[in-house]
């Protein structure tokens, strides 16, 4: 039976056995790195050496500039004006507080920072996704928002200055997270929080109340970095529903529903991001009533919020057309309705699948909020850019000082955001992996 | 066809609701000022010794100055203001919308903005004009001596125009280096590529603070353009016009009669009869401005004599260190006059 088997043997099949081959070069180490990296051909070899080649030429320059040849404080501009001086870093310690919160009187930054704190350690809840077994990493990153942006930032002088405030609204921050700990609320709880009460506690802590004996700031006075992150967060928050709406509506059957979503993405989408802000800072006030004049910062929000909306509906469109008609089906046949078919079945596997995209368009909004500055708000770019002026301070190298401030401030928010989504994407994929 | 016909009437009525909004161009600012309990004034979004938020986030500067004389002469405290920064796009806008009460931010006054534009400049603060920034080891001493120079100036602007005229009716030569942007232009002034460089005066003091060695350079005396900054305001209320051209002439009177913020209270007392007029000590003068008959005392009160406001914020006690010029009294060779208060 066997022997026929063999003499049977299709020809496609190997009769003998394959040659041994000699054992593999070790493929670990650093040794081993090196020359399959490297040097696995002679054009890598050339690449590897020029761009070798280039950072020994950058590097040492921009270190250079940036710490040995820095002036790490001076009571003004002079000493950074002296021929061979690097990046002036006392110019930003002495511009600090008004690259954090613009023109908020100083009496009152307390209440930026409490506002900051809380929604920090919010949004920290509502992101970390692991309850019970986040602690620890719940615990660090309250440490390492707050850390990062009231000791590293602003430089330890800063926190010298006022150390009873700041420490009192940290210890706020941390009891806050403790107590959200040991009470075990759940998200649903936590957003209720986040998304319910704490605007109402940002506008009346932020613009003051006279009821509660809270002066009040009028929102000209509103600036710097915290208003980059007031026009980032509104943007991402409204953005996201609003978007999820618009998907769905223009998938949907009922023609006005699926007009009006197309005609607001479609119009939004087709003219840029400084026509919708010029629109909302001199069109709204012409269209409300004289008493309702919006703000002017609400207006740039209004208008960031809007843009965002568009671009989001079209990504998260991208993801529910991915989604097979099986699962619609599957779901009716479950006796689902509308309502929950996509809150259950259809929007959570889209939404997965868009994650990339989501996270695209939240750094480039987040990037985008420096042109609010152009309707005259004053974000953090407008405050480094206006405080690159004062003649105190003007010299050769005070541009590329408050510059280079401003791009690490971006890139640690938007490589945070980064990180944060390929964490996620990695957890909420756990599923489907093969 | 009936859709179209809807919408039409729909775009319609938005729009009549949406124009008696437009419409309304506040006749009677002083009152809705203040209604409100504050001015509301367009300031530059930051230029040095104009507009300009220091440290604490406070505004600064001689058009900020302006609109706190204002708010000193109706309520009496300079700090009732609330600044507006604007960009060049936007400033007009906000002035012909009635979103501001007074545009304080260093526009050029020019017969096709007051003509086309429905506004009235109140007066000039502060007559700037283009000029030249040269090292002092050329060892030139006016603008005539440019001829053959090579020079950096902006592209694209009247700065550049300013200066092919200035030269070609001096009939001499020179080689124009252009940048798009203004501070590319001081840096290659800076590192030696061009012999002069050319902005308007006020920006050549300021950029003068970005060189290297602001010391080694001269900014020459000729002045080759008009370039005459003032606050403006809105046609159609001729009190609120007369109220903030005369808190720019209370200021210049200060000066002229010698009343500063430190002897104002001093001054009460002078025995001059001008310095009583002007400080509402004799016969009333506010009145007629809608205003207090202390007015001019809460301007010098609040803020200084024109003087002062130009040293603290662009003159000798700034670190811009421009020279009066053309900016001085009439009396003392400059072109600042001001009707007197009689």
């Amino acid at each position: 039976m066997t022997d026929e088997t063999v003499s049977f043997h299709p020809a496609y099949l190997r009769g003998e056995a394959a040659l041994a081959q000699p054992a593999p070069i070790t493929t670990s180490g650093p040794v081993a790195w090196v020359r399959t990296r490297l040097r696995s051909g002679w054009l890598s070899g050339i690449l590897s050496l020029l761009f070798i080649l280039l950072l020994v030429w950058v590097i040492p320059d921009l270190f250079r500039f940036f710490f040995l040849d820095a002036v790490w404080s001076a009571p003004d501009g002079s000493a950074c004006r002296a021929p061979g001086t690097g990046a002036c870093w006392a110019f930003i310690e002495r511009k600090i507080d008004f690259f954090r919160y613009g023109s908020y009187p100083s009496e009152a930054h307390w209440r930026v920072d409490l506002v900051l704190i809380i929604g920090a350690v919010l949004a920290a809840r509502l992101l970390w996704p692991a309850g019970r077994k986040g602690m620890a990493g719940l615990l660090a990153f309250l440490l390492g928002v707050p850390l990062l942006m009231f000791l590293l930032i602003p430089g330890p002088a800063a926190v010298m200055r006022e150390p009873a405030t700041e420490l009192t609204i940290f210890a706020i921050g941390v009891g806050l997270a403790a107590l959200l700990e040991a009470t075990a609320l759940s998200t649903g709880l936590v957003s209720l929080l986040f998304f319910a009460v704490y605007p109402i506690f940002v506008v009346t802590l932020l613009h003051g109340s006279v009821t509660l004996g809270l002066s009040i700031i009028d929102t000209n006075l509103w600036g710097g970095i915290f208003v980059s992150l007031l026009v980032a967060t509104i943007g991402i928050v409204v953005s996201l529903p609003a978007g999820v709406l618009l998907a769905l509506g223009r998938r949907s059957r009922l023609p006005f529903v699926r007009l009006f979503s197309v005609v607001f993405i479609e119009f939004v989408r087709g003219v840029p991001l400084i026509t919708v802000l010029f629109m909302a800072n001199t069109m709204l006030p012409l269209f409300v009533p004289e008493q309702l004049t919006p703000d002017r910062l609400l207006r740039p929000l209004i208008g960031v919020a809007v843009f965002a909306s568009a671009y989001m509906a079209e990504e998260i469109r991208g993801g529910l057309q991915a989604i097979s008609k099986g699962q619609y089906e599957g779901a009716m046949a479950l006796g689902l309705g509308y309502g929950k078919m996509m809150r259950l079945v259809v929007l959570p596997q889209a939404l997965t699948l868009v994650i990339p995209g989501i996270v695209n368009i939240f750094i480039g909004l987040f990037k985008d909020t420096t042109l609010v500055a152009i309707v005259g708000v004053f974000d953090f770019l407008r405050t480094v850019d206006t405080a690159r002026v004062d003649p105190a301070w003007s010299g050769p190298t005070i541009s590329a000082t408050g510059y280079a401030f401003a791009a690490l401030f971006y890139f640690v928010f938007c490589f945070g955001m980064s990180r944060y989504s390929l964490m996620m994407e990695r957890r909420l994929s756990a599923g489907r992996r093969h | 066809m009936k859709r179209f016909v809807a919408t039409l009437v729909a775009t319609a009525a938005l729009g009549a609701l949406a124009f008696p909004a437009l419409a309304q161009s506040g006749s009677k600012t002083l009152e809705q000022v203040k209604q409100k309990g504050f001015l509301t004034c367009g300031t530059n979004t930051g230029l040095a010794g104009f507009g300009l938020p220091d440290d604490k986030g406070n505004w600064t500067g001689l058009d900020v100055d302006l609109c706190r004389g204002v708010a000193a002469a109706i309520f009496g405290d300079p700090s009732k203001v609330k600044f507006i920064p604007l960009s060049a796009k936007d400033r007009f806008t906000a002035l012909q919308s009635g979103e501001i009460d007074v545009l304080s931010r260093n526009g050029t006054w020019t017969q096709s903005r007051e003509a086309e534009l429905g506004l009235l400049w109140a007066g000039v603060n502060y007559y700037d004009g283009q000029g030249f920034m040269v090292r002092k080891k050329l060892n030139i001493a006016s603008a005539l001596e440019l001829s053959g120079a090579s020079i950096c100036v902006q592209q694209g602007t009247t700065t550049e125009l300013n200066m092919a005229d200035f030269f070609r009716t001096n009939s001499m030569k020179y080689e124009g280096v252009a940048f798009a942007d203004i501070n590319e232009a001081v840096k290659a002034y800076d590192s030696g590529r061009c012999d002069a460089y050319t902005t308007d005066a006020s920006g050549l003091y300021a950029s003068r603070l970005k060189l290297v060695n602001p010391d080694e350079h001269v900014v020459l005396p000729e002045i080759i353009s008009k370039e005459p900054l003032g606050p403006a305001v809105r046609q159609g209320d001729d009190q609120w016009f007369n109220l903030v051209r005369w808190t720019h002439f209370a200021m210049i009177n200060a000066e002229e009669l010698g009343v500063t913020k430190a002897n104002v209270d001093e001054q009460l007392k002078s025995t001059n009869p001008e310095v009583k007029r002007f400080l509402g000590v004799e016969g009333d003068f506010g009145k007629g401005l809608g205003l207090s008959k202390a007015w001019a005392y809460q301007i010098v009160k609040a803020v200084g004599n024109y003087g002062e406001v130009f040293d603290r914020n662009v003159g000798a006690n700034s670190s811009l260190k421009i020279k009066r010029g053309l900016n001085n009294l009439w009396s003392k060779g400059g072109i600042q006059y001001a009707p007197p208060v009689r």
